[in-house]
């Protein structure tokens, strides 16, 4: 058709191209740093309900993505964290979350806070193909081969504080929850545990995130004279079911195990008498006696202000989201999604400040220690660690290596 | 035979809840057809006065009693000659000023003390009814809910100043021909619904998590109760607490607190569709 246009502009786009890499040569061999930089795509809540979870990850990933940056950034290029604070509200969860892959394109997104925002962005990723970190710990089952969770999940915790419960203090459970798809699963997973345990579930009551009044539920629990309490409560507003729990006098009755619970910064303003006692097994506590959690501390503290004594697991696992997908890169040498994700497959370990963290290729979850912990004087008290505990929650039912194309959340089967 | 103790204890401290949450909003709706979608955050203010004090060493019951409705009485009338005291009779504007207020000190305290939950402990006890446990610090609610509708009403009833205020409000124009300055009243009357919203605050700080976004967990269930009450503020605030503190404790008892809350405004719906002017806009209407 028109060949001779086709050619002349062929001709003058090499000649650019060419010019103009002659001129940038100079530039990368003098500095790898000022190659295009890899784009990091956060999504977390820094303001809002969930604000105060939130605004230690967000410095939890700027300080990660500055340590990776100093050690010379990855592929010998530098890395550009773009962020998004997604005020505690979904519907700017989906919007940045079309922004980021969208319109910035990033390589990798890390973020969501709660189970709600992790299923409305995930589907979007899905679709553009944006490799994905969700670092919280949640009630497990995803099973998404675009899709890598690094928090702990119920069969590495909720497991073992029903274990504890069952051989300490009875076999009879009362269950409050919040009332969304965390807390419904994470009560599901309590129930399956205490009735594999040779325990039973009195009863269960789920919590909007607005309600305040805990009166008539510490009613309910009293009436049903449970021997333990168990609660995957969430976030400002039920933090009143602790004090009215205390205020009734139930606190010395009736023991308790939490699933969020010190994930905030419980310990730091709720009364002692409040807090102490309630049983909680997370990936990581931040007084855990080893030099690598002592440094990420310190870290930390060097950087954000002596202040940041409330870090959690919630920390730990963002550090580990962006630290195993760079290990990720570095192995697959491209930050291509399906290169990244086959070297991610291939059974990769980090020393994170929880200890040795490997990745499950087959669950896209990570096979970590886990430990056992109750509050004391506004200290963890440690009760018992459990190494390398198995992401186990979706029943062996999911290998993503096998079946790549599966795509769903197993919950447990209540049945069986 | 314990359980109905217990239970009748809840009911008592719900529709106490719900008077102290309610009756700062009733008297500056009520009186003087304000919608203040502000009243959620003063309440906020008073709790973090109550836990501020408390933190600096004032002792617990003035840090909740005394102080919260002196600092939010006094917010709430600078606020009041800047900003409201010239939107007298534009509904909507103060609407959305009041929700610009609620804005402006959310962000204003997030600032300040950071996005965090705070909270003091409760300053007593439990105690038992037969086999269950019941908070002590409930009473302390009930006492106080007591206290301010009583208060409220002697005020209104026995003093010179509650004359002039019930005149101002019926017929500001002719009680200003009698020598009364109404936009002083006015003033007074903000102020002393602001004092309320912010004791509410003060004495709920103990039970719940107090964030700057508290506010918002309260100011519906505050809104329905002033509306179902009707224009007498004292015994319509009393009566509709009474109707939905009884159903919602009831009904989040037998069921749970979702129901409950459904059952409270399925209530508040049925009460407004017999009784559009509230339950006082029909009967003792020549009540407070």
């Amino acid at each position: 058709m028109t060949k001779g246009t086709m050619n002349r502009r062929h001709a003058l786009k090499l000649g650019l191209a060419g010019a103009g890499g002659a001129v940038a040569i100079p530039f990368f061999a003098r500095n790898g740093l000022a190659a295009e930089p890899i784009k990091l795509g956060s999504l977390l809540d820094g303001t809002g309900a969930l604000g105060l979870e939130g605004k230690r990850m967000i410095e939890t990933t700027e300080y990660t993505v500055e340590l990776l940056n100093k050690a010379g950034g990855l592929l010998g290029r530098p890395i550009k964290l773009i962020a998004y604070d997604t005020q505690s509200n979904m519907q700017l969860y989906t919007q940045y979350a079309q922004t980021l892959a969208l319109k910035d394109k990033v390589d990798v997104i890390q973020g969501g806070i709660t189970s709600a925002s992790r299923e409305a962005i995930r589907p979007i990723f899905g679709r553009s193909k944006t490799l994905y970190f969700y670092n919280t710990q949640y009630e497990g089952g995803v099973c998404d081969r675009n899709v890598f969770c690094t928090g702990s999940t119920p069969a590495q915790t909720v497991n073992h504080i029903v274990d504890y419960a069952l051989k300490n203090w009875g076999k009879k459970a009362y269950i409050v929850a919040a009332d969304y798809n965390y807390g419904h699963i994470t009560a599901s997973w309590m129930t399956k545990f205490m009735k594999d345990g040779g325990g039973s579930v009195a009863g269960t009551d789920f919590f909007p995130l607005d309600v305040t009044n805990f009166s008539s539920a510490i009613s309910r629990i009293q009436q049903a004279q449970p021997e333990i309490v168990l609660s995957a409560l969430v976030g400002a507003n039920h933090s009143g079911f602790y004090r009215q729990w205390d205020a009734a006098g139930m606190k010395g009755k009736i023991p308790m195990g939490a699933s969020v619970f010190g994930l905030g910064d419980e310990l730091t303003t709720m009364d002692t008498s409040t807090t102490n006692g309630i049983l909680t097994c997370y990936g990581w506590y931040n007084d855990l006696d080893t030099p690598a959690s002592k440094a990420f501390v310190a870290g930390m503290q060097a950087k954000f202000g002596a202040d940041v004594t409330d870090l959690s697991e919630l920390d730990t696992a963002t550090y580990e989201g962006i630290m195993f997908w760079a290990e990720g890169v570095k192995k697959a040498g491209s930050i291509e999604r399906d290169a990244v994700v086959a070297a991610l497959e291939s059974g990769i370990s980090i020393d994170s400040p929880t200890g040795k963290v490997t990745m499950d290729p087959g669950t896209h979850h990570t096979i970590r220690n886990t430990y056992l912990a109750r509050p004391k004087d506004r200290k963890w008290e440690q009760l018992a660690t459990f190494p390398d505990s198995f992401p186990a929650d979706t029943g062996g039912a999911c290998d993503l290596v096998k079946n790549p194309r599966m795509n769903k959340q197993f919950t447990p089967d209540l049945k069986g | 035979m314990d359980l109905a103790g217990l239970l009748t204890f809840n009911v008592l401290t719900g529709i106490a809840t719900l008077v102290l949450i309610t009756l700062g909003l009733g008297v500056i709706y009520g009186m003087m057809r304000i919608i203040n979608l502000a009243h959620g955050e003063f309440m906020m203010l008073g709790a973090y006065t109550a836990v501020m004090a408390n933190g600096a060493g004032v002792n617990i019951w003035i840090a909740m009693l005394v102080l919260p409705p002196l600092v939010v009485g006094a917010v709430g009338l600078i606020l009041e000659r800047t900003v409201i005291r010239f939107l007298y009779g534009r509904m909507m504007d103060t609407m959305l000023a009041t929700w610009g207020i609620s804005l402006g000190l959310i962000g204003l305290i997030t600032t300040l003390y950071g996005n965090v939950v705070r909270g003091v402990s409760t300053p007593v006890g439990s105690f038992e009814i037969g086999r269950y446990g019941a908070s002590l610090y409930s009473l302390v609610i009930v006492a106080t809910a007591l206290a301010v509708l009583t208060g409220m009403f002697l005020l209104l009833r026995m003093t010179k100043f509650g004359l002039i205020l019930r005149a101002t409000m019926q017929n500001p124009r002719m009680a200003a021909a009698m020598g009364v300055s109404p936009d002083r009243i006015y003033m007074a009357t903000f102020g002393l619904g602001a004092a309320l919203a912010g004791l509410a605050g003060g004495v709920l700080a103990p039970i719940s998590g107090v964030s700057p976004s508290m506010g918002a967990a309260y100011i519906s269930r505050a809104f329905i109760t002033v509306l179902g009450g009707g224009p007498a503020i004292v015994t319509g605030t009393g009566l509709a607490s009474s109707v939905f503190g009884v159903i919602n404790e009831l009904v989040s008892f037998r069921t749970t607190p979702v129901i409950g809350d459904v059952a409270l405004l399925v209530a508040a719906i049925l009460l407004i569709r017999v009784l559009p002017q509230g339950i006082t806009g029909r009967y003792l209407r020549r009540s407070l």
